[in-house]
């Protein structure tokens, strides 16, 4: 069985202790190049959220729209350990996961401005859009219902005997579901090849996790069912990339589920309309201070002696991506008309 | 060059707000994510903060000003051209159309002059079914179904059967009986008591490209799953733009049984037939029943197969042939008449084809129709029917509010009206949980007798209701 810390008795109605028994997993620092490219997918993700949120603003984007800034080092992470072919899905917290997954910024953003060139012509929105190219299974609206979801994915790589590891992102409100035991049970039964992965942001919208869940930490959530789990400071995008390996190789070994409890922080409300009054000013402050993801990166790039120019540049080139997908999700006509009435059922060839 | 900050909108529905509260003021330099300003809409009051970078140059907006509409330009930042010239140029690119006002509202304003829905297209081409005069097998609906499954899973790897005791015990009904002993556990999965569980599950594997056939102990324990039914299974093409459809077949007896009462003896067609996105099946004969099984396994949509435990030991004649299937979509007419149309599925053919034989000894042809499919519903067989007919009764073991019958009754309004000679009547469950006394369940169900009431109302005879 993987590392795991020492459990910390959580207490309720205190604030979240955040990351304070978070673990660090760091194996030796990668090449220069790996740390560059995880640093250009998570301000991949921060720059085109920021943009997702200002068009919000405006106006171009409606509904519900959940922002990912802050969390940017767990789907970075852990898609930078995960082979071609591994399976992903998610909540409705989605926009991070689809570019990790290379989706184009171009059709996500301008799913989100509700217009022709969008990953679902418009139809989905921000919390439905998938990828079967990309293998990312979505973008699900209902909450923990892409749990037994990303289970079924697993089972289908293991019928198929592919070799491929289901990633069901989840997170810290959705493991009150009963639907999460149904399917934590099944997945241990079966040795599925599935690894939940926790989101712990510490708020289910303006709810604690510790006025919540009780009990254990949530990586021990999977102990009745004999899941492995780990804490993982989700912060830190290496000790993300660590404890995906060890789960990946867990998984892909025949062994069954396994399961990440991320530690992570997001900076936004829940959605865009919440005030996020359940917490204070300096909590979030602090957060961003002292455990940014891509600040944290940023100076490790500059110790292992990256030029502060290039990061720069760097910057520079993901700002140019989000201005195009930006230009494009603007420009993108309305869906047409005809459209309302298509894609309800699959016609029979 | 100058950025504009507009007054955002914080909620889908926020159209204006009030700006209680600067945070900045004039001359300030602000870095992306620093707080600008409190607005108050009527949910909340909420910090606004900065996107772009750069020095204040202007504050539009007093403090305390209310109804300022979304989009309207309430401060001015000097842009750091060196690092900005991106959002810059993006507030530019957007600059015509917020000019006057903001997209969202142009939008409201622009309804009303918008042309009308585009009309739902017409259902689209179904399989012709075969015309069959071969030789026949007698075959009970129980096994008419595990045959249709196994011929299935012989001919696609993809296919598995999964529910509760479905392999080890054979079946709770025994539909599955000896699918276990062919296929191995593998494809023939016992799942624990995890309605929503294994409801989920398959979704998932039918996105990973399998062909689930999902089996509930009955329907009304997808109760437990239809989020996963209805949210997961039947939206998800709509919500990719068509890029992932979800083939899963869910099936299991529905409807009453015997004695079981109120949460265990529901139909459910109605519900899931309410649905885009779904196709729902209740055959009556073995034939149908694993023509059309075979079908729904075929059918690269999700589809609800409800079947009827009292119909399961009933045996009927079965096409002798390797490959019997019957398109989904396609009502049958099971008996011809002249005088009253009567549409029926599942169990109630049973009954509508007793009460035509009743209704023969009084002279009174009657024309019954099973449904088969109750979406796509075949509405021109009923309306072909109707037009011959002039009177028509419409039959289902389900509750009358919202049912089958109301819907077949308002499709036969709009389809042919004027072909009336009389107002439809229905004949339905009672609008009643199900009782448990034998005799009380009796007078909840819709039995023969009533059948022949409406017809003789629908057709101004003696005795009608």
């Amino acid at each position: 069985m993987a590392p795991k810390t020492a459990k910390t008795a959580q207490k309720r109605g205190r604030p979240p202790k955040a990351l304070k028994n978070a673990k660090t997993l760091k194996n030796d620092v990668p090449e220069t190049d790996v740390l560059t490219s995880l640093y250009h997918d998570m301000l991949l993700i921060r720059r085109f959220e920021e943009k997702a949120g200002q068009l919000y603003g405006m106006g171009e984007i409606g509904g519900f729209c959940h922002l990912y800034i802050g969390q940017e080092a767990v789907v970075v992470g852990l898609q930078s350990v995960a082979e071609e072919g591994d399976s992903v899905v998610t909540s409705y917290r989605d926009h991070g996961h689809m570019l990790a997954c290379g989706m184009e910024a171009a059709g996500v953003m301008a799913e989100l401005t509700g217009r022709e060139g969008g990953y679902s012509k418009g139809k989905g929105g921000s919390m439905h859009m998938f990828s079967r190219e990309k293998n990312f299974y979505g973008g699900h609206g209902i909450v923990a219902a892409q749990v037994p979801i990303g289970a079924g994915l697993a089972f289908a790589h293991k019928y198929k005997g592919d070799g491929k590891v289901n990633m069901a992102y989840l997170g810290d409100g959705a493991v009150n579901q009963g639907q999460v035991y149904e399917t934590f049970n099944m997945a241990a039964l079966w040795d599925l090849p599935v690894i939940f992965v926790i989101e712990n942001n510490q708020y289910g919208m303006g709810t604690s996790v510790n006025r919540a869940a009780a009990g254990l930490d949530l990586c021990d959530r999977g102990k009745g069912y004999g899941i492995p789990g780990m804490q993982v400071d989700g912060m830190d995008v290496l000790a993300v990339r660590a404890a995906g390996e060890i789960a990946l190789e867990h998984c892909r070994s025949g062994k069954g589920p396994y399961i990440l409890e991320m530690k992570t922080y997001r900076y936004r409300g829940h959605s865009m309309s919440d005030p996020a009054k359940y917490r204070t000013r300096e909590e979030v402050d602090s957060m961003r201070k002292q455990h940014d993801p891509i600040d944290q990166l940023k100076e490790m790039l500059l110790r292992e002696g990256v030029d502060e120019a290039a990061l720069k540049e760097l910057d520079k080139q993901v700002k140019q991506v989000v201005t195009g997908a930006t230009d494009f999700a603007l420009s993108s006509p309305l869906p047409h008309e005809d459209e309302l009435y298509t894609d309800i059922l699959v016609e029979n060839a | 060059m100058a950025i504009e900050i507009k007054m955002p909108a914080l909620s889908p529905t926020m159209t204006e707000g009030r700006l209680s509260r600067w945070l900045v003021k004039q001359g300030d330099e602000i870095k992306s994510g620093d707080l600008l300003a409190e607005i108050e809409t009527d949910k909340a009051t909420m910090e606004v903060e900065a996107v772009d970078e750069g020095v204040v140059t202007e504050i539009l907006v007093a403090e305390g000003t209310d109804n300022i509409a979304v989009g309207s330009v309430i401060a001015r930042l000097s842009g750091d051209d060196d690092t900005e010239n991106n959002t810059a140029d993006a507030a530019a690119d957007n600059s015509d159309a917020s000019s006057e006002a903001p997209a969202a509202l142009q939008v409201a304003e622009a309804a009303p002059q918008a042309p009308a829905v585009p009309a739902a297209p017409v259902v689209a081409q179904i399989a012709e079914e075969l015309d069959w005069d071969g030789p026949t097998k007698t075959m009970t609906v129980r096994e008419a179904l595990r045959d249709a499954m196994a011929e299935e899973m012989r001919d696609d790897e993809r296919v598995f059967v999964m529910g509760e005791e479905v392999a080890e015990y054979q079946g709770a009904y025994k539909v599955t009986q000896g699918l276990l002993d062919e296929f191995s556990d593998k494809r023939v999965i016992d799942t624990p008591i995890t309605e929503h569980g294994f409801a989920g599950l398959g979704v998932g594997a039918a996105f990973g490209e399998l062909r689930p056939i999902i089996e509930f102990m009955t329907f009304n324990f997808s109760m437990q799953a239809i989020d996963h039914i209805i949210n997961s299974a039947a939206k998800t093409l709509y919500m990719s733009g068509g890029q992932m459809g979800c083939p899963i077949v869910f099936r299991g007896p529905n409807g009453a049984a015997s004695r079981v009462a109120a949460q265990h003896s529901q139909c459910y067609a109605s519900w899931y037939a309410h649905c885009p996105g779904l196709k729902v099946v209740s055959p009556w004969s073995a034939a149908d029943a694993k023509g059309l099984l075979k079908s729904a396994i075929r059918d690269p949509n999700p589809v609800i197969f409800l079947e009827n435990e009292v119909m399961y030991g009933q045996s009927f004649e079965v096409p002798d042939h390797d490959d019997w299937t019957v398109p989904i979509g396609k009502a049958k007419v099971v008996r011809e008449g002249t005088d009253v149309t009567i549409t029926a599925f599942s169990i109630m053919v049973g009954r509508a084809l007793e009460a035509a034989e009743a209704l023969a000894q009084q002279g009174i042809s009657a024309e019954v129709i099973d449904l088969r499919t109750i979406r796509p519903l075949d509405v021109e067989t009923i309306t072909a029917s109707v037009r011959k007919t002039n009177h028509l009764v419409c039959t289902e073991e389900g509750f009358p509010f919202a049912g089958v019958s109301s819907e077949i009754a308002m499709q036969i309004m709009e389809h042919c009206f004027d072909y009336l000679d009389a107002p439809v009547e229905r004949v339905t469950g009672k609008d009643v949980p199900m009782p448990y006394a034998e005799n009380l369940e009796k007078l909840a169900l819709p039995q023969v007798d009533e059948i022949l009431q409406a017809v003789h109302k629908a057709c101004y005879r003696e005795g009608g209701r």
